[in-house]
């Protein structure tokens, strides 16, 4: 697909003091719209990947364009608005504890300085959309793990991101809540958000038939369109 | 929010409480011209237990009595001023003139050689001889300045009493409250002689049946009125208006009526001198006052009710400094946290250097250095101001690693999700990590503030008159330490209890994600 690119890897290198490479030579491409599963055991370098993508840490070397920019190149200050064209959802859901649900998914609209009248509408159709409008005055610790994470997605998509990054979206969940979550994150891809899901979970990949990067010992094994190329697309 | 409203509101207070540059400097006409200028003399005195000299009339304590307000009243005269007294520590009367928190001291002030060095002493205008007073009916009293080595000895401290005492032997034990107190030791078998001042001796001891005055003097000492270096026009006028009191006879009419003519100051006053009168009808109202104590109803329906004023302002005092020293401890407190754990290396040692040297040392020599050394580097701060400083400074220590817990509490990652969310680290910190650190450290603050409302109670060191000090002054000139201490705790709690309440109530507010049961 000639479509561009919102996330290139070149040769792209991450080693922590005292370990091996979490990512060595890592060289792919995500392009926009596409919906990307990134999979692997355990410490292949899938979280790793992730944080390089939303500047949370540098790479050791090698090349990172994230929307066409070289991270390595970005002035801290402005490393957050960067951060807010980028949704993240995070396994153990991350919300914060002394907001409201409908607080937490405000978040990333007031840090844009949006009218408190504009966040409310848009906090209100995000919720529903995740089918947890009647929980907008709850705080997080009252709801179940499924309805965190839904949150979590929701605070993710509210400022509508042309990229949505999740790191084990459903690893704390059960195979109900999995989907209805997944779901979320594919109906989001539909309306055209670029997605890249760490997953380990290989029933995820079967059920949903994406292009899969495989990960191992930080190193890309394989690129593949498997799945889809044998879903005939 | 009105929380905060009512919090801008309290700086913009202080910041007008900060504003003026405080203190009189020295005008360039000296003191005498501004004195004439102003048309008020300012004198420093303890109203500490300061019988018969300055002291809160027992009767109603809204009025300063004393011989020494009726001298300072006729020397303002002469010099066509009003007298204005300023409250300030006996000990510490004369920095406090040197600071120039007023124009002259008078208040008992011994002439001595070495006081010279620091102030210029006008004629003497007194001249009081040292009486040993004793239990009555005590066998073994020391009766002679022979028989006071190695025995419990009361008296004031820096005094001539003090030191004709160490020479005598004895074990000086020196009191720097309120002269009842030293008299209620010897009452108590707590020292066995007090050796003080005639008048004092006259005001405090000869009240009290338990207790005899020994006849005859043990050294006579001269008061003078102190000025400060270099204002000798001020301390001629003072001599010239003493000396014009002396030859009218107005100094004689003034001692007599408060009981303490005598032969010293007869012959210093160059009259002649036959007995103490037998009436002086201020002593017979101070005896009326003090000797007996009254009853339950008079104190509750009479006494007390008079004390209303005068605490109401000072609580006033107390609780707006608590109030503002809060503040300013909450926000240097929040700078010192955030510097030692988000700072750069040598910005985090600073932190903890300022915590660590402001927490290792006691407040009173913080106020100390503060009010009364600042000023040997030219900077001379309003009572208030330095008061304010010293509290808010030493609190934001302790605030800080209160702050400081309450940061380590939020998990790393709450951090790192704000970042991810977009937040700036100066966004996440104040809407993510904040928020959530206050939960924890708002207990602690609640704690803190109470005791700080109770530590405003040193201040008293830098002239503010508030709670504690009101209470001391007036259960030294009314000698009633127990009911007055029941209404100056009921004071406090008063301002305390509140405190306490807003502090449950936010800590409540802060913790409602915590409570399940409300899902």
């Amino acid at each position: 697909m000639a479509s561009e690119a919102l996330v290139q890897l070149f040769h792209v290198y991450k080693q922590y003091a005292g370990e091996g490479p979490a990512l060595a030579d890592a060289t792919l491409e995500v392009g926009r719209g596409e919906f990307v599963f990134l999979t692997g055991p355990s410490g292949a370098g899938k979280s790793t990947l992730l944080k390089l993508i939303f500047c949370a840490e540098p790479a050791t070397s090698g090349q990172l364009l994230v929307f066409g920019r070289n991270v390595a190149k970005i002035l801290p200050r402005h490393v957050p608005p960067l951060r807010r064209a980028i949704g993240v959802v995070f396994q153990d859901f991350k919300l914060l504890p002394h907001r409201t649900v409908a607080e937490n998914v405000a978040v990333p609209l007031e840090v844009r300085g949006l009218a408190p009248r504009d966040v409310a509408r848009k906090v209100a159709v995000v919720l529903r959309s995740v089918g947890l409008e009647l929980k907008a005055g709850k705080f997080p610790l009252s709801l179940s793990g499924g309805e965190q994470q839904r949150v979590a997605v929701a605070r993710a998509l509210v400022g509508d991101p042309a990229l949505l990054l999740a790191d084990e979206p459903t690893g704390n969940l059960d195979p109900d809540r999995t989907v209805e979550v997944m779901d979320l994150i594919e109906a989001a891809n539909a309306r055209g958000t670029t997605v890249v899901v760490a997953t380990h979970d290989r029933s995820l990949l079967e059920r949903y038939q994406r292009r899969v990067i495989a990960l191992e010992s930080g190193r890309v094994i394989s690129d593949g369109d498997a799945f889809r190329r044998r879903a005939g697309s | 929010m009105t929380a905060r409203q009512a919090l801008r509101a309290l700086l913009a207070g202080i910041a007008v409480w900060a504003a003026p540059p405080a203190g009189a400097a020295p005008a360039p006409g000296g003191t005498l011209r501004a004195v004439e200028q102003r048309r008020e003399l300012r004198w420093g005195a303890d109203v500490f237990g300061g019988a018969p000299y300055v002291f809160q009339d027992p009767m109603d304590p809204n009025h300063l009595v004393g011989f020494e307000v009726e001298l300072a009243d006729a020397l303002a005269r002469r010099l066509g001023a009003r007298a204005r007294p300023v409250a300030g520590a006996w000990d510490k009367l004369l920095d406090l003139l040197a600071r120039g928190d007023f124009d002259v001291a008078l208040n008992g002030i011994e002439v001595a050689e070495e006081k010279r060095r620091v102030c210029l002493l006008s004629r003497p205008y007194y001249a009081a001889g040292e009486r040993l007073s004793v239990r009555r009916g005590d066998p073994s009293a020391p009766r002679t300045l022979e028989a006071v080595r190695g025995r419990r000895v009361g008296t004031l401290p820096g005094s001539l009493a003090q030191r004709i005492l160490e020479r005598a032997g004895a074990v000086v034990v020196t009191y720097d409250g309120g002269q009842d107190q030293i008299y209620d030791d010897l009452r108590l078998g707590r020292t066995d002689a007090v050796l003080l001042d005639d008048p004092i001796a006259h005001y405090y001891a000869d009240v009290q049946p338990e207790l005899e005055t020994v006849p005859g003097s043990f050294g006579e000492v001269r008061y003078a009125v102190a000025v400060r270096l270099g204002d000798e026009p001020l301390r001629d006028a003072i001599d010239e208006a003493l000396a014009e009191l002396a030859r009218t006879g107005q100094l004689r009419a003034l001692y007599r009526r408060w009981g303490i003519w005598n032969a010293g100051t007869a012959a210093l006053l160059g009259e002649p001198y036959a007995a103490r009168p037998a009436l002086s009808e201020a002593w017979e109202a101070w005896r009326a006052a003090v000797g007996r104590p009254p009853s339950l109803r008079e104190r509750l329906l009479v006494r007390y009710p008079r004390t209303f004023g005068l605490f109401a302002r000072a609580a006033g005092l107390t609780l707006l400094l608590t109030l503002s020293s809060m503040a300013l401890a909450m926000a240097v407190g929040a700078l010192l946290a955030a510097a030692r754990r988000y700072g750069a290396a040598p910005v985090r040692w600073l932190a903890v250097g300022a915590i660590e040297l402001i927490r290792g040392t006691p407040l009173l020599v913080q106020l100390i250095m503060i009010y009364f050394g600042l000023p040997e580097l030219g900077v001379k701060l309003d009572p208030f101001v330095a008061g304010w400083l010293g509290l808010g400074l030493n609190y934001a220590a302790a605030e800080a690693e209160n702050y400081r817990a309450g940061l380590e509490s939020v998990p790393v990652g709450q951090g790192e999700v704000a970042t991810t969310l977009g937040l700036s680290r100066l966004q996440a910190l104040r809407h993510v990590i904040a928020p959530q650190a206050i939960r924890i450290s708002v207990p602690p603050m609640t704690n803190d503030v109470i005791a700080l409302l109770k530590d405003s109670s040193l201040v008293s060191l830098v002239t503010l008159t508030e709670l504690t000090k009101t209470y001391s002054n007036l259960a030294a000139s009314m000698r009633d330490h127990l009911g007055l201490g029941l209404v100056v705790a009921a004071w406090y709690l008063l301002l305390g209890l509140p405190l306490a309440r807003l502090g449950r109530l936010a800590e409540r507010r802060l913790g409602r994600h915590l409570r399940r049961a409300a899902a």
